[in-house]
């Protein structure tokens, strides 16, 4: 169980029942639960998506899709069911968001999935949580049957007449599986392996019906927004990037922790005031701040808005929001080392840029790391992560790759230092684990 | 279903290019000459999009596209080779090979390996990496397959061949990312029908076969395509050959070009079976029975021996008591030679072969009521099918296929009705379960008769289902089972005709056909012709033996002994056998002649649905001969006309041996100079075109296009024109080997690789009715 963190910057709206256990319906009941659906099923499929567009809510599992526009897509009519799915496989690194939700406030996520429902005439909900996280699919299992007991899932939810059943899914243990197609082939109990886009899910989906898949904080996000209104929610953020964020804000900071801050909020403050700066008194070296998967910046490159557009102009990526922060006396070549190996182990191997390109990355950067690094080497890692770059199946090989290249580019010095059998200086001055711990 | 093609012009390199809406991007390159890469990507097979190879520029798309998962669209500007995209090319095939060994030189695929091409063509040549390969131990799945790991690259095409194509699915992928390998679904051995098509498809040297490797270089051998040798289906293969010491052996057979009626297609036997031509068993000298025992002889010992009592028995008691056994592998010329010489020169029509279908019936029932019979290409582009009796999967592994391949690709209709299961059960939309031997009543209550429910012991339900949707359809193409005989025949075409339905009776070896169409019958002559005075049936013809009034029994490439009980049969007459190994029956001979088969050869042969094909001679034995050329020399030894039994043109001119020349199977180059000058060719007797021309012009719905022909394209015979009315009935003649996948009659016995894979799945083949 994770503890919980605050600071007065932070917003709270998908974080505002955490804490007060929701995760019982009663108490959700009271914390205005399961008004938002009741609201939806008045508003019909276009007010809802009316409301959705207006709130400008992105896609918080990375993409940052806008999500009113993902409902539009999912045709009227469809002579295959229509389904909902809620992307619970939450396993970038550095991010642990959802778990929070499906901890403290699970009945916010079944909501959300009925509203998308409702939204979409989908008749069937599916929440798909992650393999390790057992103990929480245990507390969605149990949300699920009580929300059934209530009479707001199965046969005419709420007595509308609407039917819309919910299921629960554990996943198997693959990051592979947080990409969409990769999640619906796992539900459908094939391999966790991505499907050819075209066609998008929207269109073709889960058993070949029309399928909305959202993450699981941008579903539960959506109660909030039926409650409040869209437009009052997009207020909170920045133009074109409604709402808050939750920012799982881990490595060498004095408060680790995650926090739900408004979109555009800076990410020096994000460090050094919501985070308390870097811990034991070091200074920062680099910031990592989209989960793993994007370049890295420098301390000189912080002053920058954490939203969607703004860390694109940055040269990075918003990404799942989890920011890693790395202080003076990390490797950036072990530190490299350990994000291609995640990559290489999580690589399902479907195509070869990412297959090949994931493990002779990690090859060489472990030579490279103990000291038998050759001076080609560092345009070789260089030239295999750009060639990934935008070659992939599907965006793991991009994921592989981004941070891989910030590396290169920004800390050639670093690798430099490696070279010609002289062992890591980190180490040599006896840093014990200059890899960042995730949470303490 | 026919809907109106729409083109759409899009821009390939600045190119205009036309093609079909929906045409996969990949594809409408290649019909206008501009090659993508790929490995993954293979027509017919579901779309991959994982080697990445085939990334191309595509107009307002921000990222490389992959061509192999693309639809062509209006207005679509592609650029395949730009900078960018061979340099992504480049770079994935550098990835590859950073974990593909470099075992070139002893790689089985060396010479043929896609990979090679590729980087051949892309130039990845520098080696920027410098950690350790990793590699994993090769594996052996089956008696056939084996699996390189650390060579495959992970195209997938075998588990998609194995899987869509056979609907076996005995290949998965196992563990991920870099550990990500092929792996049998069960077990760490394969459960299958051992067809070798994944070993066939991997564009590497990751799957390999028994037979092959290790043996050659592709460049070592000779490829020569001509017709496989097993079953009735007739597929085209290309047989790899390489010089040995007695001639030449035989190392590989594939249809790698994809042409002909079976695509790529090739099953276990077609693949791995033709190793009984090398068997040790192997007949290679004339044998004579001296003291009682086949001792060694030449060939003109061996044929004076048989024209001396052939001529014997012939003074003596007449051509009646000759008996002739023809066969279901030899090529139509010699079959219709055999049977024109027995009746013409021996005087005989106690002639038959085994009958393992009743084409004679089929025959009849065709002519009837002008039915159409069904080519091989009409199998394949069929949107409907119905199959009664027979086991497809087992026996016409190659139909089987085309109706999967219809099934998967363009929703085709499958109905069954049999009185066993069968594989191919599973992709049916309609099934019904009818007693054994009940197929004569079954037209009775598809034409509405519900009472001959009782008598089919169907249930009348489940097979009324199958008759309203059979019934329903039109251009139904109808595969008949060999149980399916005589009166039954005619009832069901005759029923069938109406609703615009095409046939297929089916044979089993493959030559089945031929040999009925060619006349081995002692009632029925070339193309079903009456014989006003019948001799005796096969039956009749060994029981007569047994008894001594047939003195004389020439038995050419078949094993009647196998199936009949009397050995006086064969003791008491004078036997001569013309075969590749001393069967039940060859053991017996008097004279042994040993002979070639069908891949030392020139010649046509029929197949189950008709289709006429060439062989093409791809190598010899030392020692052995074309039955052409024994029947012929036996001819001339007895004094016969050897010009009037084949009408050869001119003087005799030497034959220019048995690998080339007319054997061979080649043009005659004179022959068409001369042609072309206008001065009459001389051509020599034992070239088989004699007696196809012969054929083409005298057998009922023969008339082919020999041109075609002798490129490589099935002509479809028709049975159409026949005259229905003389055609007698004699089902109970007709008795099938029950020939399995495994099994292939005699050939199938001498078959190593076919006894290996037999072993494995239980099934044996000297069960089967061998000939």
């Amino acid at each position: 169980m994770a503890t919980l963190v605050s600071h007065p910057d932070e917003v709270k709206v998908v974080t505002s029942r955490l804490g007060k256990g929701a995760a019982s319906i009663d108490r959700y009941l009271e914390l205005d639960g399961y008004k938002a659906v009741r609201k939806a099923l008045e508003l019909g499929a276009d007010g809802i998506i009316n409301e959705m567009k207006a709130s400008n809510l992105r896609g918080r599992g990375g993409a940052g899709f806008p999500t009113g526009m993902k409902w539009s897509f999912v045709p009227k009519e469809s002579a295959k069911p229509k389904y909902v799915l809620c992307n619970g496989d939450e396993s970038e690194p550095g991010t642990c968001k959802d778990r929070l939700i499906f901890e403290h406030d699970p009945h916010a996520v079944i909501e959300g999935a009925m509203i998308a429902a409702i939204a979409t005439g989908a008749h069937a909900a599916y929440i798909y949580i992650r393999g390790e996280y057992r103990y929480l699919l245990e507390i969605m299992q149990k949300a699920i049957a009580d929300a059934y007991a209530k009479g707001f899932a199965g046969k005419n939810i709420f007595g509308s007449g609407y039917d819309l059943e919910v299921y629960w899914h554990g996943g198997a243990g693959a990051y592979e599986v947080g990409e969409e197609s990769a999640l619906m082939e796992s539900l459908e109990g094939k391999r966790g392996v991505p499907r050819i886009r075209p066609p998008f899910p929207a269109v073709v989906g889960l058993w070949g019906g029309p399928t909305v898949i959202n993450n699981a904080e941008t579903l539960a996000s959506v109660p909030h927004i039926m409650l409040m209104g869209g437009a009052k929610y997009a207020e909170i953020g920045v133009e074109r990037n409604g709402g808050t964020r939750l920012f799982s804000l881990s490595g060498h900071v004095e408060r680790p922790g995650v926090y739900e801050l408004p979109l555009g909020y800076s990410l020096r403050k994000a460090i050094y005031e919501v985070g308390g700066g870097i811990a034991n008194g070091r200074t920062l070296k680099a910031v990592v701040p989209g989960g793993s998967s994007v370049p890295c910046l420098k301390p000189d490159e912080i002053d920058v808005a954490l939203d969607f557009d703004s860390m694109m102009k940055a040269g990075t990526m918003l990404g799942s929001g989890g920011i890693v922060v790395l202080d003076d006396q990390t490797c950036i070549v072990k530190f490299a080392l350990r994000t291609i190996q995640f990559y290489r182990h999580e690589s399902c191997g479907w195509c070869i840029p990412c297959r090949e390109g994931t493990d002779w990355l990690s090859k060489s950067l472990k030579r490279f790391h103990a000291g038998g690094g050759v001076a080609k080497d560092i345009d070789n890692l260089r030239y295999l992560a750009e060639n990934m770059l935008g070659r992939t199946f599907c965006p793991l090989g991009d994921a592989a790759a981004m941070p891989i290249i910030g590396f290169v580019k920004k800390f050639r010095e670093e690798f430099e230092a490696h070279l010609d059998g002289r062992p890591c200086p980190f180490e040599k001055h006896g840093a014990p684990n200059a890899l960042p711990v995730l949470s303490r | 279903m026919a809907e109106a093609t729409q083109n759409v012009t899009l821009t390939v390199n600045g190119r205009s290019i036309t093609a079909p809406k929906g045409t996969l991007l990949i594809e409408a390159c290649k019909q206008h000459g501009i090659e993508i890469p790929a490995f993954c990507y293979y027509p017919g097979l579901s779309l991959q999009g994982a080697c990445r190879m085939c990334l191309v520029e595509i107009e307002k798309m921000p990222k490389m596209q992959t061509a192999c998962t693309t639809p062509v669209a209006e207005g679509m500007v592609v650029q395949t080779e730009t900078e960018k995209i061979i340099q992504a090319r480049k770079s994935t095939l550098e990835l590859l090979l950073a974990n593909h060994p470099l075992d070139c030189p002893v790689c089985d695929a060396g010479g043929e390996c896609e990979l090679q091409d590729m980087t051949f063509k892309y130039g990845a040549a520098e080696s920027k990496f410098i950690d350790i390969k990793s590699h994993r131990d090769e594996q052996q799945w089956s008696p056939v397959v084996f699996y390189d790991r650390p060579r495959c690259i992970l195209c997938y095409r075998c588990v998609r061949v194995c899987g869509e194509g056979m609907d076996v699915y005995a290949l998965g992928i196992q563990n991920r990312g870099q550990g990500s390998v092929i792996a049998p679904n069960m077990g760490d051995k394969l459960d299958c029908e051992e067809c070798g098509q994944c070993i066939d498809i991997c564009p590497v040297g990751a799957l390999t076969s028994s037979s092959y490797r290790y043996k050659t270089r592709p460049w070592e051998m000779k490829h020569v395509g001509t017709v496989c040798t097993h079953c009735g289906d007739g597929c085209l293969t290309t047989v790899g050959v390489r010089r040995s010491e007695n001639g030449s052996e035989i190392v590989r057979c594939d249809n790698r070009d994809r042409s002909g009626l079976n695509d790529d297609f090739l099953c276990v036997k077609g693949r791995f079976g033709f190793d009984f031509g090398a068997s040790p068993e192997r007949v290679t000298t004339p044998l004579i029975r001296r003291d009682g025992k086949l001792v060694a002889a030449t060939w003109n010992e061996a044929i004076s021996v048989v024209a001396e009592n052939f001529q014997r028995v012939l003074s003596t008691s007449g051509g009646k008591a000759i008996g002739v056994v023809g066969s279901n592998h030899t090529t139509n010329e010699e079959n219709y030679l055999l049977q024109k010489f027995a009746r013409g020169v021996l005087g005989t029509n106690n002639i038959d072969h085994h009958r393992t279908a009743d084409y004679p019936s089929f025959a009849r029932a065709i002519a009837a009521v002008k039915a159409e019979t069904a080519s091989t290409n009409d199998v394949a582009a069929a949107n409907a099918f119905l199959v009664i009796g027979g086991d497809l999967s087992e026996q016409h592994p190659l139909l089987a296929w085309h109706v999967r391949t219809a099934i998967r690709q363009r929703a085709a209709r499958l109905y069954v009705i049999n009185s066993s299961e069968t594989k191919l059960d599973r992709k049916a939309i309609g099934k019904a379960h009818i007693g054994p031997g009940s197929e004569a009543q079954l037209a009775a209550f598809l034409g509405g008769d519900d009472m001959a429910a009782m008598r089919l012991g169907a249930n009348a339900e489940e097979l009324g289902a199958v008759r309203d949707k059979v019934n329903a359809e039109s251009g139904l193409v109808v595969m008949l089972g060999a149980e399916v005989r005589g009166h039954a025949l005619d009832a069901l075409i005759a029923h069938f005709t109406p609703r615009g339905a095409k046939f297929v009776l089916l044979g089993e070896y493959a030559n089945s056909r031929g040999a009925a169409d060619m006349g081995l019958f002692p009632d029925l002559g070339p193309g079903y012709k009456k014989i006003d005075a019948p001799g005796l049936d096969l039956k009749h013809t060994l029981e007569a033996a047994a008894h001594g009034t047939v003195e004389a029994l020439w038995v050419v490439g078949a094993n009647p002994a196998a199936n009949m009980a009397n050995p006086a049969a064969f003791t008491r007459p004078f036997l001569v056998v013309q075969d590749l190994f001393l069967t039940e029956t060859g053991a017996q001979a008097d004279v042994f002649l040993p002979a070639a088969f069908a891949y030392e050869k020139t010649g046509t042969v029929t197949n189950t649905c008709g289709d006429l094909q060439r062989l093409k001679k791809a190598g010899d034995v030392s020692g052995t001969k074309p039955d052409f050329e024994i029947i012929l020399r036996i001819a001339e030894k007895m004094g016969a006309d050897v010009n009037a039994l084949v009408p050869f043109r001119g003087q005799t001119v030497a034959d220019q041996g048995q690998s080339r020349g007319v054997q061979s199977g080649e043009a005659d180059r004179t022959s068409v100079f001369n042609a072309a000058r206008g001065v009459a060719s001389r051509t020599s007797p034992l070239d088989p075109t004699i007696t196809l021309e012969e054929i083409a012009g005298t057998v009922t719905g023969y008339a082919a296009s020999l041109l075609e022909l002798a490129t490589g394209v099935a002509q479809h015979t028709t049975l159409v024109q026949i005259d229905a009315a003389t055609i007698p009935a004699h089902p109970e003649l007709v008795s099938p080997a029950g020939n399995g996948l495994f099994a292939s009659g005699t050939m199938g016995r001498y078959s190593a690789a076919l006894k290996a894979v037999a072993a494995e799945h239980t099934k044996s083949p000297e069960t089967v009715g061998a000939d």
